[in-house]
């Protein structure tokens, strides 16, 4: 939920000023040293888009040296999971955004339970920060819970497939789920609209937990609140993504060129595009952080406690309070995280006892 | 009682030949012509592709007519059938005098499951029974005049427009069944993807469908001479066509034409420079039809009842399993 600063400038000349309303400014300015970070799962079947939205959104090239693979390569292919990261700087704030890619999601004959790779993936960074959490050295958690996952759904069919009500299903406990309309630029803006009711309709017979925009505050303005509802209206969004640069209207711009016009992917008659950036990077990026803090890593912790207590009653031992689920081994990028660690914590330990002996 | 006299003077009918007199040979094919006409052609069209690729759209808009089973309305109602489901329905539509019975075989469940193993059995098992109520009806001692040709000529396939590369479930099928039928591939909603990407797409699938070994129609093995040779050379370089369908009519440049109307432009079907839609067309209505009925006759027919004899050791065809009727 947004807060405008409104009132600070006006207090600073009251006599009773204490002061502590500059909190959020300093909140702002330990997080910009600090910097932010920020985990997007994408999901959804090959040829959605999903790489060139994540470009679009980010203005990153994230996947220049991509080798797709062709339909006999993958026919033995199982759902992996891919992380990407990059850090990301504009105007002196620091953001280290990974993506979190699930290629070969849904591309199978057979795709039952490929939803689960990606289950255990976040269930396992849930578990890991529960471990680190309920640990000794608490200073340098790392966060790798995914905060949001983008889901991609098929602008081709006429609502909802089984996969993708089951794939939500499968998350939507874990993880804020955003379901988009890839490739929207094959659809009419009536078509749009159908497909945006129907699926909508759905999500709500299935009993989808999706994403909730959390609601205005009552003390915001008016243009606000119009906004705010007009982007709770449009959901799911109907995005297009582009890697290239046309030239539209005079200007260049990121979009699509065809024989019969040129798509803008920013202009907002064109698609949803805008919006989704908005939302998911101007307002609401902190809000998908503290839900999958306080909602779904707290159901996950919960269940856990659970588990284990009743596990402690029926077997009477005493076991650790940290629970056991299979942790896949560490990837590159944590191997490196941890001997880094070990570097530094030897270098201090020397720098230290350099200290003591002078 | 035609009397031959050589001449040599000034009479010379087509073709050089040295008789003299017009004999009427030629009126043969304006016979078979007027016959045909009265008789009418039978074309069975089978669609296959997952759910909202455009199938019946496209159908129409090939034909020109609301062929499709489904209504012309774009909001389906129907839930995604359990399994492959066959159904079929036919129309009879008429052009400068020529009335085809056109039946569209639609296979609604394929490819929608999230477990699509084996959803191409239904299918293939359906035009194995067309092939053995024709054959009952040819090994039959009093034989109907016209056996009823419920065969399928032709199954177009329909791709989706990923722009990455065909997918598995697309190599099962067409490998399995490109032996007992003919199969269209072609590339649904092309307006999704740009003139490049069409083509490197259009590229990689064609590649994939030959590292795969699939034949798709016009076979290779099956043109007749050089002439055939070298027009399905043209066309099966240009495959599989990527197209876009529409039943809605919009004025551009002063003409109305069939298309797609967003907020950057109108698609237009029949537009070569938009979408491959006029060369399929006149591929597989203007030039092809007969052809394609001619090769499921010919050869995938063929192969079928020459397979069931062996198995028989006779004339005698197996007594009737069930037979699945369609529903029209």
């Amino acid at each position: 939920v947004l807060h405008h600063d409104r009132f600070t400038a006006q207090m600073i000349y009251e006599k009773q000023y204490v002061g502590f309303a500059t909190l959020p400014n300093q909140v702002h300015r330990k997080s910009v040293k600090k910097g932010f970070d920020f985990t997007l799962m994408v999901a959804g079947e090959s040829g959605m888009g999903k790489s060139t939205l994540v470009n679009s959104l980010f203005l990153t090239d994230l996947y220049k040296d991509r080798k797709l693979l062709n339909a006999e390569e993958r026919i033995n292919q199982t759902v992996e999971i891919i992380k990407h990261t990059v850090d990301i700087e504009e105007k002196g704030v620091k953001l280290k955004l990974t993506i979190v890619d699930t290629p070969g999601f849904g591309d199978a004959v057979n795709n039952n339970q490929c939803w689960k790779p990606i289950t255990d993936y976040i269930d396992q960074q849930f578990e890991q920060y529960f471990r680190d959490e309920s640990g000794l050295n608490r200073k340098n958690i790392q966060d790798n819970r995914v905060h949001c996952c983008l889901y991609f759904i098929p602008p081709f069919g006429h609502g909802l497939r089984p996969v993708d009500v089951e794939f939500m299903k499968a998350l939507h406990e874990k993880v804020n789920i955003i379901p988009l309309i890839a490739k929207a630029d094959c659809l009419t803006p009536n078509e749009i609209k159908k497909l945006k009711d129907r699926i909508r309709e759905e999500i709500d017979k299935f009993g989808i937990k999706v994403y909730q925009f959390p609601e205005c505050d009552s003390d915001e303005d008016e243009e606000f609140k119009q906004l705010d509802k007009e982007l709770k209206e449009c959901t799911p969004f109907a995005v297009i993504g582009s890697n290239t640069v046309v030239e539209a209207r005079g200007q260049r711009v990121r979009g699509r060129l065809y024989p019969w016009g040129i798509v803008e992917v920013e202009n907002q008659s064109h698609c949803d595009f805008v919006k989704l950036r908005n939302m998911l990077i101007r307002s609401h990026m902190h809000d998908l952080k503290d839900v999958t803090c306080d909602v779904h890593y707290e159901n996950y912790r919960a269940q856990c406690i659970q588990e284990m207590t009743s596990k402690l009653a029926q077997d009477n031992r005493m076991e650790s309070p940290i629970p056991i689920l299979p942790l896949s081994t560490p990837d590159v990028d944590t191997e490196k995280l941890i001997k880094m660690k070990d570097e530094e914590v030897l270098y201090k330990s020397e720098v230290l006892h350099q200290m003591l002996c002078d | 009682d035609i009397c031959l006299i050589r001449s040599s003077g000034t009479h010379s009918s087509t073709g050089g030949s040295t008789l003299l007199g017009y004999i009427g040979i030629d009126t043969i094919i304006e016979q078979m012509r007027k016959k045909t006409m009265k008789t009418g052609f039978d074309f069975n069209i089978m669609v296959v592709g997952h759910s909202g690729l455009g199938k019946s759209t496209l159908v129409n808009t090939l034909f020109k007519s609301q062929v499709s089973r489904r209504s012309a309305g774009w909001a389906r109602d129907e839930k995604i059938p359990k399994t492959v489901e066959i159904k079929s329905v036919s129309h009879v539509i008429e052009e400068g005098g020529v009335k085809m019975k056109l039946t569209l075989v639609d296979t609604p469940g394929f490819g929608d499951q999230i477990n699509n193993d084996n959803c191409w059995e239904p299918i293939s098992k359906f035009i194995n029974e067309q092939y053995e109520k024709f054959l009952k009806e040819e090994v039959n001692i009093t034989r109907k005049k016209r056996i009823p040709d419920t065969r399928v000529h032709c199954c177009l396939y329909f791709i989706s427009p990923t722009g990455h590369s065909l997918r598995q479930l697309d190599i099962e099928f067409m490998k399995r069944l490109s032996h007992s039928v003919n199969i269209i591939p072609i590339i649904a909603k092309a307006d999704t993807m740009t003139t490049e990407e069409r083509q490197e797409f259009k590229q990689r699938v064609r590649k994939e469908l030959e590292m795969s070994g699939i034949e798709f129609y016009p076979q290779k093995e099956f043109d007749d001479d050089m002439e055939d040779k070298s027009d399905n050379d043209k066309i099966r370089e240009a495959m599989p066509f990527a197209v876009v369908g529409s039943d809605k009519e919009y004025q551009v440049n002063g003409k109305r034409v069939l298309g797609r109307k967003t907020a950057w432009g109108v698609v237009e079907v029949e537009n070569p420079n938009h979408c491959e839609f006029a060369q399929l067309r006149d591929f597989l209505i203007r030039s092809h039809l007969q052809d394609l009925k001619e090769v499921t006759h010919n050869i995938h027919y063929e192969t079928y009842r020459a397979k069931r004899l062996n198995e028989n050791g006779g004339l005698h065809p197996i007594s009737s399993s069930d037979t699945q009727e369609s529903n029209l």
